[in-house]
């Protein structure tokens, strides 16, 4: 006869080569010879370096004193034992004021942050999609905050003191030429991928032209060309700022990479999308501004943000038309005398890279995230 | 009948202002009578400036004398040679730093991708890592960090760091030993040459003899052994034509070897290690679009994993890889010009001090600005010949 079960049997955990840390550790670090022999060369690299990051960042590194002399061994001039590295974080904290602003006049330092503040607050609501009023939110973002801005940064009016843009510096200096650039290169760049695409041979001509040629020669190279050619460019006696000079540049830069993201948008879109937009009868403009961009400019995000971070990082090349932004300032101050430690340079270019990391690493996460929640789908 | 005629009249009346032909026309126009008018404009002003500075336009400055000196010099160049040498000493020298920088920063791409690729865990991780904190700061950084952050603080000459094969370290740079070509070494180039001739050959009889008749030759081994042993029979033949001159450590100084110095070595550091993070990213990316069931399709046909590898994932995955590998490559030609912050005299920084010794502004820009565009297209010219060597051939 056979024997029919009545009750269910009880559920037992897997076995012990399918779960849990030793399995976990035999899948992913030992699985096979070459796995294993990989895994230990990962150690090795990981145990080589990292104590050595850790010890300089953290245990060794000096974290305030006056002057050079806490970030330097007793041979070097200082109190350090010899053999002595460590980052000099001192230096960073003494010259904090610096890289932030520049020569921004201290007593005045109130107004980039007041900008600074009102850029986040305006910033944030525009980056979290659930706030609600995203157009005025654009409106007073993209074209409140320059004017407030560039009035309260340069001054001159409603009895706040005048600053040279030459006294700009640091950071401030990176974050508005990128500002700057961002909202300038994103429609030129649009104008730009447009005529290339139209049917007017001379506007398709130009717009050719003007890209292939800007992104076949080096920002700086750009950069000479603003800050040598612009001068003899206009009538006499007629000169432009510096910084504005260095704006142009990035933003015609920007732009010529920003019009090719967009072409790719563009030509991604579906000859039948242009031709229904045709056949309910609306005009060119129309039929970019409602049917066509909005479908291309959002599958084209992820290529637009990428231009953002490149052009937030070519921003630190203004240095060589002697600018200085955050890595200007930073270099800058390598030659001062009173800070003068072999250790100087290295933390210096240590934090300003972190600061540039994070601006850039959390554009690509935020663009990361944007693509995921715009994604309708439709996608293969 | 007659109400359509007129409808038909009455609407190719009223079209003429909206006939694409017509207002294409119409805006052209006007954009042609712009840039005219601004170009005109642009030029009237030139003319006046230049009249104003006494600065006369053309390229008769390329004659004169250069009068400064370079550091790097790969062809004899002295403060006396002419501004035109000058400038092409500069470009020898982007050139030699791209294309040293595209070699290394392919080889640790290809590394680095597959390696994120990696069923191992840690090694996936350190590739993230890396291609995460490079992608995200200016390649400007890294070049100082090389420069002023690493180089900068080795020891001085005289503590020189001793490499294997009698080369140094130090702050002054890279010292290794320099081949010294004797008597009778042309031998070897030939035998060199020969020796990639016929590897050439013997893998293209391979390739025939295994279309007609299945049967397989070792062609990699082979090959190795035409290109590295026909040279080294030849070095032995000709009797030992090759000696090293190997740097030596004097008190203050390093004498003798080849040096390279630390502009050039942070510069193309930097620029290899930055490109290589995105070149990373693009090879993932194309190993990842060969949909899985070409390999399992491999597999099944039994082909072993090295030859999976081979014969089917990176013909296709470089398909997807070589036309963003390009746009790196042009990257990193161009990024070259970042030379300039650290001293290193490439095209950027001799055109740009002839510039400012001799104020040919427009001059000056216009050659730097057609030398970049031409090591562009070179460039292009020659990955679109790859390319299409490696397109899918469609019929």
């Amino acid at each position: 006869m056979s024997w029919v079960r009545t009750e269910m049997a009880l559920a037992q955990a897997a076995p012990a080569s399918v779960r849990g840390p030793v399995a976990w550790v035999r899948k992913n670090l030992v699985g096979t010879v070459g796995d294993t022999i990989m895994t230990i060369l990962g150690i090795a690299i990981v145990a080589w370096i990292l104590p050595q990051v850790i010890n300089w960042a953290f245990i060794n590194a000096v974290w305030t004193g006056p002057d050079r002399t806490v970030c330097a061994t007793v041979a070097q001039g200082g109190i350090q034992p010899d053999g002595w590295t460590g980052a000099c974080w001192a230096f960073v904290n003494a010259k904090f004021g610096q890289f932030m602003f520049g020569t921004y006049p201290i007593e005045e330092r109130w107004r980039p942050i007041l900008v600074a503040i009102l850029f986040v607050v305006l910033l944030v609501p525009m980056l979290i999609p659930r706030v609600p009023r995203k157009g005025l939110n654009a409106i007073l973002l993209f074209l409140m905050l320059p004017i407030v801005s560039f009035f309260l940064l340069i001054g001159g009016v409603f009895g706040l003191p005048h600053v040279e843009t030459s006294r700009w510096g640091g950071l401030l200096v990176t974050l508005s030429l990128s500002f700057v650039g961002i909202a300038v290169s994103l429609p030129l760049g649009t104008v730009l991928a447009l005529g290339r695409r139209s049917k007017m041979p001379i506007v398709k001509t130009l717009c050719v032209v003007f890209i292939e040629t800007v992104r076949g020669i080096p920002l700086i190279t750009v950069l000479f060309f603003v800050s040598v050619m612009l001068p003899l460019f206009l009538p006499a006696g007629v000169t432009f700022d510096k910084f504005l000079r260095a704006l142009i540049g990035v933003s015609l830069f920007a732009a010529a990479y920003m019009a090719e993201v967009v072409r790719g948008g563009l030509q991604a879109i579906p000859k039948g999308q242009y031709e229904g937009a045709d056949s309910l009868g609306l005009g060119y403009w129309q039929k970019m501004g409602l049917i066509v961009l909005p479908q291309a400019l959002k599958l084209v995000i992820p290529g637009i943000v990428n231009t953002f971070i490149g052009m937030f990082k070519d921003t630190s090349l203004v240095l060589i038309i002697s600018m200085f932004d955050l890595l200007g300032v930073v270099k800058q101050n390598f030659s001062d005398a009173n800070w003068a430690t072999p250790q100087t340079a290295r933390s210096g270019l240590v934090f300003a890279a972190f600061v540039f990391w994070l601006f850039c690493f959390g554009m690509s996460r935020y663009s990361m995230y944007t693509e995921r929640r715009l994604d309708t789908g439709h996608k293969r | 009948m007659a109400s359509q005629e007129v409808l038909r009249e009455e609407s190719s009346r009223a079209s003429f202002i909206n006939d694409p032909k017509v207002r294409s026309l119409f805006f052209q126009t006007l954009v042609v009578i712009v840039l005219f008018g601004s170009v005109w404009w642009i030029v009237q002003n030139v003319i006046d400036n230049l009249q104003r500075l006494h600065i006369a336009s053309g390229f008769g400055f390329l004659k004169g004398r250069a009068g400064f000196d370079i550091s790097d010099t790969p062809i004899a160049y002295t403060s006396d040679s002419t501004y035109g040498r000058a400038i092409v000493v500069g470009l020898i020298n982007t050139i030699i730093v791209a294309v040293a920088g595209i070699i290394t920063a392919t080889i640790i791409g290809f590394v680095i991708g597959i390696g994120r690729l990696s069923h191992n865990w840690l090694i996936q991780k350190i590739c993230t890592v890396y291609v995460e904190v490079f992608r995200n700061i200016p390649p400007l950084l890294v070049i100082f960090f090389w420069y002023s952050g690493v180089l900068a603080v080795l020891p001085a000459p005289r503590d020189s760091y001793h490499l294997p094969f009698g080369s140094f370290l130090n702050q002054r740079g890279f010292y290794f030993p320099r081949p010294v070509w004797g008597e009778g070494s042309w031998l070897i180039f030939v035998a060199l040459l020969v020796g990639i001739a016929m590897a050439w050959f013997v893998a293209r009889t391979a390739r025939q003899r295994q279309m007609a008749t299945g049967q397989q030759f070792p062609v990699l081994w082979t090959s190795v052994a035409l290109i590295v042993g026909l040279p080294l029979l030849a070095y032995v033949l000709s009797g030992f034509p090759l000696s090293f001159d190997l740097p030596k450590q004097s008190t203050f100084n390093l004498t003798g070897g080849f040096q390279v110095k630390p502009e050039f070595l942070s510069l193309y550091l930097a620029l290899s290690c930055y490109t290589a993070a995105f070149i990373a990213e693009i090879v993932r990316a194309g190993i990842r679009g060969v949909s899985k069931g070409q390999t399992e399709a491999a597999a099944a046909l039994g082909l072993r994993s090295g030859s999976i590898l081979r014969l089917v994932v990176v013909p296709q995955a470089m398909r997807i890889v070589i036309p963003p590998l390009t746009s790196q490559y042009l990257n990193l030609t161009k990024n070259s010009s970042l030379a300039i912050a650290i001293g290193y005299p490439d095209l950027t920084a001799t055109a740009g001090t002839v510039l400012n010794q001799t104020g040919q502004a427009v001059e000056g820009v216009l050659i730097m600005m057609i030398a970049y565009l031409i090591l562009s297209l070179v460039t292009s010219a020659v990955m679109n010949v790859v390319n299409a060597r490696m397109a899918l051939v469609e019929r």
